[in-house]
Formats: C-alpha cells, structure tokens, sequence
C-alpha cells in the first residue's frame, strides 16, 4: 500500500484547519469527533465558520473557546438534557454577537448533498407556511421548471474542512462505518478538505473484504487520525455507549462562565491529546461506557469471480 | 426536533382506588393511547419518545418507530436520553443516511405520523421551537427545527405533546417553526391541496391537563379532560377561549400495567414522569 495519510491530530489539525475556514465536525449523536474539536481549540483556531446539524456540547465548547464567528446548524441544543448554555450566551438578549444560520434538518442534509453533488441548489418539499425562509433568506422558493408547482431550495454547503468519526479506516483513508450514518458521507463529499478520525487502522484486506461498508474512499480523504476514544462523550457503535453522565454535567458547568473555562483548561488546554484525556477520565469510568453485550452482525459472501 | 426539557411540574393527579399517579404520567398515557391502530410513527426527541415506546409496549405493538437519525423500524431495548442512541440501531429493520431517511421515508409519503413537542402553539397547532422574542435579538433561543419542520408538512397527520401554560398555549406564536392548520382549516386545506402536502395537518394535542383534537374550523377542541384537572386550569393556561366538546369525557385513568412500563422500563430515573 502506497500514500499513507496517517498523521497524528496535532499534525493534521495544524496541516488542514485555517483561521476563517467553514468547518463541519459532523456525526449525528454517533461517532462526533470530540478529539478533532479539542485539539482545534487546543491549536486556537479563529473567526470560524462551524457547520453541523446539531452543534451538540462540542460546537458549545468551541464557541466557549472563542473560535467560531458564526454557527450554520438545524437544531441546537444539548440532546436529551436542554440548551446549549455557552452558545445561548452570546446569541440571545443583549449579546448576539455570534452569527446563526439557521436551517431545518433536511434543510442542512439537502446542502450538503448538493455541495457533494455539484449542484446549484437542492429542492425540497418544506419550509411551506413558515418564518424559516424569512429568518434565512437562501431559502428561497422556486417554481418547478416542469410545471407543477412550488418547493424551496437550499444552496450547496461545501466546508472548507470535514471532519468525520469512524469505527476503521485503512492508512489511504477508505472509511468504513456502522450504526447511524448522519450525513458523514455528504458531508465528506462536499469539503474540499477531510480529515477522518479511527477507533482502529485496519489493513487495506479489511476495507475490501466488505466494501458496501464503505462510506467514505480515501480519494477523498487528506488525513487519517488514530485516536481511540475520540469520539467520548458521544459514541461508537459498538465499542462505546453514549455519557449520558457527561451530557448532564456538561449543563452545570456550561451556565457559568467561570466553570466552562475551568474545564475548558482541565480537559482540553492542559491535555496534549485524546490519550492523556482518555486517561484522565480513567478506566472505571471508560469500562463502563462499553456494550453490555456483543450484537454482531451475520456474515454475507460476496463471491469470488475470476 | 422540538424542544423538550425533562423534568417540570408533575404535581399528583390521580389518588383513591386506583395507583396513584402523576399529571405527566397521565399525559404520557394519554398520548400513547392515541396511537393505537398508527403503522409508522416518527419519534421526536424527549416526551414524545417516551409516549411513542410505551405504546409499542402496549397499544400499538406492531408500529414501526421511525428515527430521524435515521432508523426505520427501530427496537429499542431501553428508552434512549437522545434520540440518537446506539440502542434505536442494534436489531432495527433499516439504518440509512439521514438524506434517505428524509428524502424517501418522510418526503417519499411513507410516515403516518410525526409526534412533536413544541415550546410554544397557537389554537390552530402551529408550532414554534425557535425563538421567544424577536428573531434577531431573542429573549430565549430555544433549538430551532431539527426535522419538525418537514415532518410537519410530510407526514399524514401531527400528534403533539407538551405540558399546557399560559406562556406556552398563546394567542400569537413569535416564530412560526412547523406549520399546523395556519390561519383556519380553510385556507390550509388549499394550501396543503395547492403546493401538493402530504400532511394533512395536526389531530391531537395531549396535554398534561386533557386531549385535544382539531375541529372543523381547524381549531383545537377538548375533548378530554384528565382527572383531577378542571375546565378553570383550562382556561388559565391558554392564551384564548377554547373550543370545548359537549360530550367532554374524563381521561381513563393509567392502568397499572401502562404505569409500571413507565415506571420500570421506560423511565427508571423519573426524568419525565416526576
């Protein structure tokens, strides 16, 4: 195998990320690089343009940080627990100093499989009858060219850099995941950059012994980044549940100013890295966010034909 | 999808010959009954999640859950805090790319109904989970659309879910995030006809205080009052003068089964339910 990408996150971070850049760390609930968040933190990224679906507790923390200027997302918050309460602050009341562009889910999946696409715009059957195309005027309607009628349109979103989460990947980047897919792979398609983070750099024989698993090809892929545990608080399937723990904790400490850069040094600047992270939430901790079961899943044969 | 917070008021509602419960209980009951006979259902995040797996425990045990992140026919073996959980994917039907999930499931026509929260409805259940306030200067963001926005125009009909109060039930919503019968039936139903919807709109609202369905003027009527709450609780947490049955019936009260599938199963730490 020829073209290893693999590089630490440091490496690929410093390599790929730029101030001012549109950035999309993008995994719905699953599989949310929490590693490649951090260390962009950790690095001090500025003036970013941070899309996701759901900026989730990691936009939080970065917006905490001081490195996004504006947020492209459709639905925000802290899942299952309420607001995002870093983000809330300088978005409501007297402080709306970070920019919103706001979009339904399908609105943002739509964008990204245009900007994967190449196509102008994306229609779609939604925002009929609302205040969405009024808060956000690139959704626009359009007539259907063949006569029947009106639907809206979203323009292409085509991140500067994509990150996305995976269980495995091979030294060329050729991504193979499980469990929700979210719109890694649009998303991955439609950036000009793409850094892929792995629970487990498998052999090139892995990714091709089961190729419908594969999401993302290396063709499209710059770095690949070996960090287990990357994706904590949210989850792998399969090797990882969801902290939820963390997820209501994360409530607290994100009310208060004072408490979010404390955890901010504790967690993210005082750390090098995910190891020295997943070593400070300790073993006890990790050991029981894994499975309480093995589920998996059968074998198919694809057939040899020579 | 559309705001939920855990947690709220859960006075107690029910007491004497049956298990004593609380208002949300109730509420989670009632909504869950209300599903009874649907095929696919669209589970939003936080009370309609805990509505919707009780009644594939109960009355509706062949529905298929939908999840927008992207799961069709879900199984899940405990109810999940997101509904992003890695419990809605082990053993379901389908997992597919969320642009599957809402271009061919949800715009494709194949939901029966989406079940939504809201933080705020007007009479003719039109739905805002974005802003309090102005748009531009919000006194409180609230999460915006997730999917609430599609799935209210997309799927067949719209079940709602949410505690009832004066700041929530108003006379004018400040954000129009999911569309419901608009302005009155009339004009929706030439909207919907017009632009070619696949929804037919909202038909019920469980409260924690009674079940509301949609007249023929397109406004909510009561048509079920839970037990222990009264016509004046009604009036005081609504924004307007409600439509009212003439044949309004008290709410069943939770069977103990339905009670012990929340209690046991479905929500162990009382997240929803105290």
């Amino acid at each position: 195998m020829s073209g290893s990408k693999v590089a630490t996150m440091r490496d690929a971070v410093g390599a790929l990320v730029r101030d001012g850049d549109t950035v999309a760390i993008e995994g719905f609930t699953h599989l949310i690089s929490f590693a490649a968040g951090h260390e962009i933190i950790r690095q001090r990224r500025r003036d970013l343009v941070l899309a996701r679906m759901t900026p989730d507790v990691i936009y939080d923390q970065m917006v905490a940080a001081g490195v996004a200027r504006k947020l492209i997302f459709s639905w925000l918050g802290n899942p299952g627990v309420g607001g995002l309460n870093a983000i809330r602050r300088v978005t409501e009341g007297a402080d709306t100093s970070l920019e919103l562009e706001e979009y339904s889910h399908f609105g943002m999946v739509a964008r990204y499989a245009a900007g994967a696409a190449n196509l102008p715009f994306m229609p779609l059957r939604s925002y009929f009858e609302t205040d969405l195309p009024v808060a956000n005027p690139l959704i626009r309607p359009i007539e259907s060219p063949y006569g029947d009628g009106t639907v809206y349109a979203v323009p292409p979103l085509k991140p500067d850099v994509t990150v996305i989460h995976a269980q495995r990947a091979d030294a060329a980047g050729n991504t193979q995941v499980w469990g929700l897919l979210g719109c890694q792979k649009e998303a991955a398609f439609a950036a000009d950059r793409v850094i892929v983070v792995v629970e487990e750099l498998v052999d090139e024989t892995v990714i091709r012994a089961d190729p419908n698993r594969t999401i993302v090809p290396g063709i499209v892929v710059d770095a690949v980044v070996v960090e287990p545990w990357g994706a904590h608080p949210s989850y792998v399937q399969g090797r990882y549940d969801r902290d939820n723990r963390f997820y209501r904790d994360w409530d607290p400490i994100s009310r208060d100013p004072a408490a979010t850069d404390q955890w901010l040094r504790d967690w993210v600047y005082d750390l090098d890295g995910r190891a020295a992270y997943a070593e400070k939430l300790g073993a006890e901790r990790l050991r029981a966010l894994l499975p309480s079961g093995p589920a998996p899943s059968g074998v198919v044969d694809y057939g040899e034909y020579r | 999808m559309a705001a939920e917070r855990p947690g709220g008021e859960g006075g107690p509602a029910g007491t004497g010959a049956a298990a004593a419960f609380s208002k949300s209980e109730m509420m989670i009951v009632a909504a869950a009954r209300e599903l009874a006979g649907q095929r696919v259902c669209f589970v939003g995040v936080g009370l309609p999640n805990i509505a919707v797996n009780l009644a594939k425990r109960t009355v509706a045990p062949d529905m298929e859950l939908v999840y927008e992140a992207g799961v069709f026919g879900a199984r899940p073996a405990r109810l999940p805090l997101s509904i992003g959980d890695p419990t809605i994917v082990t053993g379901a039907t389908a997992v597919t790319s969320m642009w599957e999930l809402f271009a061919y499931y949800l715009q494709g026509g194949l939901i029966d109904v989406g079940f939504l929260g809201a933080a705020q409805i007007d009479r003719f259940g039109n739905i805002n989970t974005t802003v309090i306030g102005d748009y531009a200067h919000p006194k409180t963001r609230l999460p915006g659309s997730g999917g609430a926005c599609e799935i209210a125009i997309n799927a067949r009909q719209i079940f709602v879910i949410m505690r009832q109060s004066a700041r929530s039930f108003v006379e004018r919503i400040d954000f129009r995030t999911s569309p419901g019968n608009l302005g009155g039936a009339e004009k929706a139903e030439r909207i919907r006809r017009e632009q070619g919807w696949l929804g037919r709109g909202p038909s019920v609202v469980v409260t924690d205080l009674g079940i509301w369905h949609f007249d023929e003027t397109g406004e909510m009527r009561l048509d079920f009052l839970h037990p222990g709450a009264t016509l004046d609780e009604i009036r005081a947490t609504l924004g307007w003068e409600p439509h009212i049955s003439p044949s309004l019936a008290p709410t069943p009260v939770p069977t103990p089964e339905e009670l012990r599938l929340i209690r046991d199963e479905l929500d162990p730490e009382g997240m929803y339910t105290k």
